[in-house]
C-alpha cells in the first residue's frame, strides 16, 4: 500500500490472485527447465538461467561504471562469509580462461582475523586460520591474512587522504582498454601476464601476534561502553587495515563484497546514527575519500537470498566465523535492529530492500570533494559535517549540555567534556590545550563523535589515531597563530596529504 | 533516594532528568528551559517576525496544545497575536471529543477559535466517508494520504479565514525523525529532499509554516504538558493502526532504547541529506482549479478529490497512474508531513 512505486499492486485484478507457483511452472527465462529457485517477487528460474543472471549482474555491475582498468591490481577483502565468498568466486570464474569476455584486473584476496575481539580462543582462531588458508590457496590469487590486533603498529599516514589520480573519462577508460589489448596481442597467444605465483604474502610480519597485542585489542573493545560503538569501531579498524595492506602492496582498488540487503541495512543505519550526510559514500558503488585507494563494492544488486542460493547451488566455498554480535538480543545494538526490521518489513512488503536501494542511488556526494576542501574527520575521512552554525541540531547539541537559565561558568565546564570545543566556532583553544579528548572530539564528524562518546577514554585506542590528532591540532593551533601573516590559501600545497 | 537539587536553581528539589541530557530540573525551571528553547528556534530562524498574525493548528493533541501554551507566554516577547485553528474531518467518535478540548482551551486562554470542517471545504466528503469509498478487499484504505493533504489544505483555508500571516503546527523532534525515516522506506525522494528544514518560507501565495516544537523530543512535550497541568486529549485516531508511519515509530522507539540521542541523530542527518537534482521535486506553480501551490497542474487536494468524486478514490495516489488530464512523473506538492500523527 505505502509504495510509491510499485506499479504492481495498482492494478491488483478484480477476481481471485493468479495461483502462484503451480507444480509444472516453467523457468521464467528459457521457459523449459524446471525452476529452481525464485527471486524477486515470484520469478522462477532454472538453475542454468540463474547463474546467467548472477554472472551477468556481477558483470555488469563492473561494466557499467568503468572504474577498474584492465591490468589493474585490485584487492578483494574477504571476511569468510556467503556474499564475499560469492564476490571472490565471481571474480576467480571471471578470470578463468574459458570465460566469455575475461575480466581483466589482477587480483588479490585479503583476510582480517578478527578472532580476538569475537572472543574465540587462541586454539579456535588457529583452527579458523587453517580453513581459511585452504580456501584462499584453492583460489589461486595471491593472499594476505593479517590480524586485527596489527592496527597497533600502522602508521599514521593511514588517515591521511593522499592525493587523488585524476578520475577516468570515458575517453581515458577505452584508450586503456585498447592498448591492453594490443599489449595482450603483442605477448603471443599465450595471454594475459602471469599471475604471479606468489601463494603466500611474502611481507607478513611476524606470524602470529603477541599476546601483548591481542590483550590491548581486547582492552579497547571493553572499555566501549555500547554494542553500537564497538562495531562502528571495529568497521572503522577493518577499514583502516585493509587500506594499509592495499597500500603496502600497491594494489589500487578494493572491492567488498556488501549486498543489496547488507547496504539497505546499512543505509537505515547510517541514518539512524547521524551519517546521513556521507551515505552516498557509505553505500555507493564507489568510495574514494582515501584518495589514492577506492573502494567499490560491485555486489550491490544482489540480494542476500540470491548470494545463499548460488553459493549453495554451485558450492561456494565460505567459513563461518562468530562476528561482534552473534547471538546478542535484538535490542542490543542499532545495526542489530535495523537489520530486524528491514528483514521483518521485507517480510511483508516484499520490495522494501529495493526501494530503499533505488533511493539510495539518488544520493549524490556532495559537491565538496577533492582532498584539500575542508577538514576531514579522523577516523571516517569524510569531510567535516558539523560546521554550520545555524542547523537545528547545532541547537539541539548545546542546550542539551549547557544549563540554560542560570548559566554558571563553572557548571559549563564541568557539565560535559567537549563543551564549548563542541560549539561550532567557539573560542578557540579555549580548553583545547587542557584536554585532549576535547582536541579528538574536535576532528570528527557528528556520527563519529556520537560514537566516542561510549568510550570513556581515548587512551587505549591504537598510537596512530592518537598521533595523527595531536598532530592536526598542533598543526591548526600553529596556523592559527600565523594567520595574518599568510598570503592566501593555505591548502594548495601539494602532495602534503593535509588534515 | 531521595531526589537531588535542581541544577538551575538549586534551591528546589528536583522533580524530574531531562531525557537527552540527564541534568535533574524542579518543574518551574525545566518549562521555562523548555519556553527559552522554544523562544531560541523562533528567533535564531527568525520564524516570527513581529506582528505576524499566527494560525496555531489545534487539534486538542498533546503537541498543539503545549505549542499553544507556549507560543501564548511568549507572544508579548516576540510581538504576535495568535488565533487557534482547528480542523474537523468528521471522523465519528475521535474529532467530536478532541474538538471539545479545543473549545475549553481557548475558552481558558481567551484566544479566538475557527473551526474548519472537510464537510463543508470538500463537498461533503468526510474522513470516515472517504473510509469506506476506499474500503478495498484486498488493499489498505489509505486513509493517512487522505487526511493529511486534505487537512493541510484545510489548515490553510481556516488561517485565511482569520487574517493570518503564518501558519504554525506541533510536530515535535520525533516526528521528523519518523518522517525521514518513514520516506526512506517508501522510496520518497521528492519528500525527502524538501523535508529537514525548520518549515517552509511560502511560496506562491502559500502561507509560510514553521513548527517551533520542531527540536523539542515528544518526552519533554510530554513533561512540558504534565507540569503545567495542560488539559488535552489524548487518544489514538481511528485509522492510525493502519498506518505506515506505525512502523517508523516503532523503529523509532526502539532506537531511542539502544542509544538516547538518536532523534538528534536522525534529525541530524536528514537536514544534510543531498539528493540528486532530478530526484527534487520541480519549481511550484499554482493548482489549476483551486490556485493553491501545486508542483503538476493540479494540487494533490483536488486530485484527490477528484479520484473520489468520480468513483475512483485511488486515482491519485501513488505513481504513475494518472487519469486525470496529466502527464509526466507526478510529484506530491504538499509538505513533509502530508501523513502526520494522528494527533499533534
Amino acid at each position: 500500500m505505502c509504495e510509491m512505486s510499485e506499479e504492481y499492486r495498482e492494478s491488483a485484478p478484480k477476481g481471485p490472485p493468479p495461483p502462484r507457483l503451480s507444480r509444472d511452472q516453467k523457468c521464467v527465462k528459457c521457459t523449459e527447465g524446471l525452476p529452481v529457485v525464485v527471486i524477486r517477487a515470484g520469478d522462477a528460474f532454472c538453475r542454468d538461467c540463474f547463474k546467467a543472471l548472477y554472472v551477468h549482474k556481477f558483470r555488469a555491475m563492473l561494466g557499467k561504471n568503468r572504474l577498474i582498468f584492465p591490468g589493474e591490481k585490485v584487492l578483494l577483502a574477504w571476511s569468510g562469509g556467503p556474499s564475499s565468498s560469492s564476490m571472490v568466486w565471481q571474480v576467480l570464474e571471471g578470470l578463468s580462461r574459458d570465460s566469455a569476455k575475461r575480466l581483466r584486473f589482477v587480483p588479490g584476496v585479503v583476510y582480517v582475523d578478527e578472532g580476538a575481539v569475537c572472543g574465540q580462543s587462541p586454539e579456535d582462531r588457529a583452527k579458523t586460520l587453517a580453513e581459511v588458508k585452504l580456501v584462499l590457496q584453492t583460489t589461486g590469487f595471491p593472499w594476505h591474512v593479517v590480524a586485527l590486533e596489527e592496527v597497533f603498529s600502522l602508521p599514521p599516514s593511514v588517515l591521511r587522504c593522499s592525493a587523488q589520480e585524476p578520475a577516468g573519462t570515458e575517453g581515458a577508460y577505452k584508450a586503456a582498454v585498447d592498448s591492453f589489448l594490443q599489449q595482450q596481442h603483442a605477448l603471443g597467444a599465450g595471454g594475459g601476464a602471469a599471475e604471479p605465483a606468489l601463494l603466500s604474502d611474502p611481507h607478513s610480519p611476524t606470524g602470529p601476534p603477541t599476546t601483548a597485542q591481542t590483550q590491548a585489542l581486547s582492552r579497547l573493545f571493553d572499555s566501549v561502553k555500547t554494542l553500537t560503538a564497538k562495531e562502528e569501531l571495529l568497521q572503522t579498524l577493518r577499514t583502516h587495515l585493509i587500506l594499509h595492506v592495499a597500500r603496502n602492496h600497491g594494489y589500487s582498488k578494493v572491492m567488498t563484497g556488501d549486498s543489496c540487503t547488507r547496504l539497505a541495512i546499512k543505509l537505515m543505519t547510517s541514518l539512524a546514527l547521524g551519517r546521513g550526510a556521507f551515505i552516498a559514500w557509505d553505500t555507493g558503488f564507489s568510495d574514494e575519500r582515501h584518495g589514492d585507494v577506492v573502494v567499490v563494492r560491485p555486489m550491490r544488486e544482489h540480494t542476500l537470498k540470491e548470494v545463499a542460493f548460488y553459493n549453495r547451488l554451485f558450492a561456494v566455498p565460505s567459513v563461518c566465523t562468530p562476528a561482534l554480535d552473534t547471538k546478542v538480543p535484538e535490542k542490543a545494538s542499532i545495526h542489530r535492529l535495523m537489520e530486524a526490521f528491514i528483514l521483518r518489513l521485507q517480510a511483508q512488503f516484499p520490495s522494501t530492500v529495493s526501494t530503499v536501494y533505488r533511493t539510495s542511488e539518488k544520493l549524490v556526494k556532495a559537491p565538496r570533494d577533492g582532498c584539500a576542501a575542508g577538514p576531514r574527520c579522523l577516523l571516517c575521512l569524510c569531510t567535516l559535517d558539523v560546521d554550520t552554525a545555524d542547523s537545528a541540531t547545532a541547537f539541539g547539541a548545546q542546550t542539551s549540555h549547557l544549563p540554560q537559565m542560570q548559566p554558571s561558568v563553572a557548571q559549563a565546564r564541568v557539565a560535559a567534556g567537549p563543551c564549548c570545543c563542541a560549539r561550532i566556532g567557539g573560542a578557540p583553544g579555549c580548553c583545547r590545550r587542557e584536554d585532549p579528548r576535547a582536541q579528538v572530539m574536535e576532528q570528527l564528524c557528528y556520527g563519529c563523535r556520537v560514537n566516542m562518546k561510549d568510550l570513556p577514554s581515548l587512551e587505549p585506542l591504537p598510537p596512530y589515531i592518537l598521533s595523527e590528532a595531536q598532530l592536526r591540532s598542533q598543526r591548526a593551533t600553529a596556523e592559527q597563530e600565523v594567520r595574518e601573516y599568510l598570503l592566501g590559501d593555505s591548502e594548495d600545497e601539494a602532495g602534503t596529504g593535509e588534515s | 533516594m531521595p531526589a537531588p537539587q535542581c541544577a538551575s536553581c538549586h534551591k528546589a528539589r528536583a522533580a524530574l532528568r531531562r531525557p537527552r541530557s540527564g541534568q535533574a530540573l524542579c518543574g518551574a525551571c525545566f518549562c521555562a528551559a523548555f519556553e527559552a528553547e522554544v523562544l531560541h528556534t523562533v528567533v535564531a530562524g527568525r520564524l516570527l517576525p513581529p506582528g505576524a498574525v499566527v494560525a496555531v493548528g489545534a487539534s486538542g493533541g498533546k503537541d498543539s496544545t503545549v505549542l499553544a501554551h507556549v507560543l501564548r507566554e511568549l507572544a508579548p516577547r516576540l510581538g504576535i497575536s495568535l488565533h487557534l485553528v482547528a480542523v474537523d474531518e468528521g471522523i465519528g467518535g475521535y474529532r467530536d471529543a478532541a474538538l471539545a478540548a479545543v473549545r475549553r482551551q481557548a475558552a481558558r486562554w481567551e484566544l479566538p477559535l475557527t473551526v474548519v470542517a472537510y464537510a463543508d471545504l470538500f463537498g461533503g466528503w468526510t474522513m470516515d466517508a472517504v473510509a469506506r469509498s476506499t474500503a478495498d478487499s484486498g488493499r489498505s484504505r489509505a486513509c493517512c494520504t487522505f487526511c493529511g493533504v486534505l487537512r493541510r489544505r484545510a489548515l490553510e483555508e481556516g488561517a485565511r479565514l482569520v487574517g493570518a500571516t503564518h501558519v504554525v503546527t506541533g510536530h515535535n523532534a520525533d516526528d521528523m525523525a519518523e518522517t525521514v525515516l518513514m520516506n526512506f522506506l517508501r522510496g520518497d525522494a521528492g519528500r525527502l529532499a524538501r523535508g529537514g528544514g525548520l518549515g517552509s518560507p511560502g511560496e506562491g501565495g502559500a502561507l509560510p509554516r514553521c513548527r517551533p516544537l520542531q527540536l523539542a523530543s515528544q518526552k519533554e512535550v510530554v513533561l512540558y504538558a504534565h507540569f503545567r497541568r495542560l488539559d488535552y486529549f489524548s487518544e489514538e485516531c481511528v485509522y492510525a493502526p493502519e498506518a505506515f508511519r506505525g512502523h517508523a515509530r516503532d523503529l523509532l522507539k526502539m532506537l531511542e532504547a539502544a542509544r538516547p540521542s538518536a532523534v538528534l541523530d536522525l534529525v541530524h542527518s536528514a537536514e544534510r541529506l543531498a539528493l540528486a537534482p532530478a530526484a527534487r521535486p520541480p519549481p511550484p506553480a499554482a493548482c489549476s482549479r483551486c490556485g493553491a501551490l501545486a508542483s503538476r497542474a493540479l494540487c494533490q487536494a483536488c486530485a484527490l478529490l477528484d479520484g473520489l468524486n468520480r468513483g475512483r478514490p485511488r486515482l491519485a495516489i501513488g505513481k504513475g497512474r494518472r487519469g486525470l488530464d496529466e502527464e509526466g512523473p507526478p510529484q506530491p506538492s504538499r509538505p513533509p508531513t502530508s501523513q502526520p500523527v494522528p494527533d499533534f
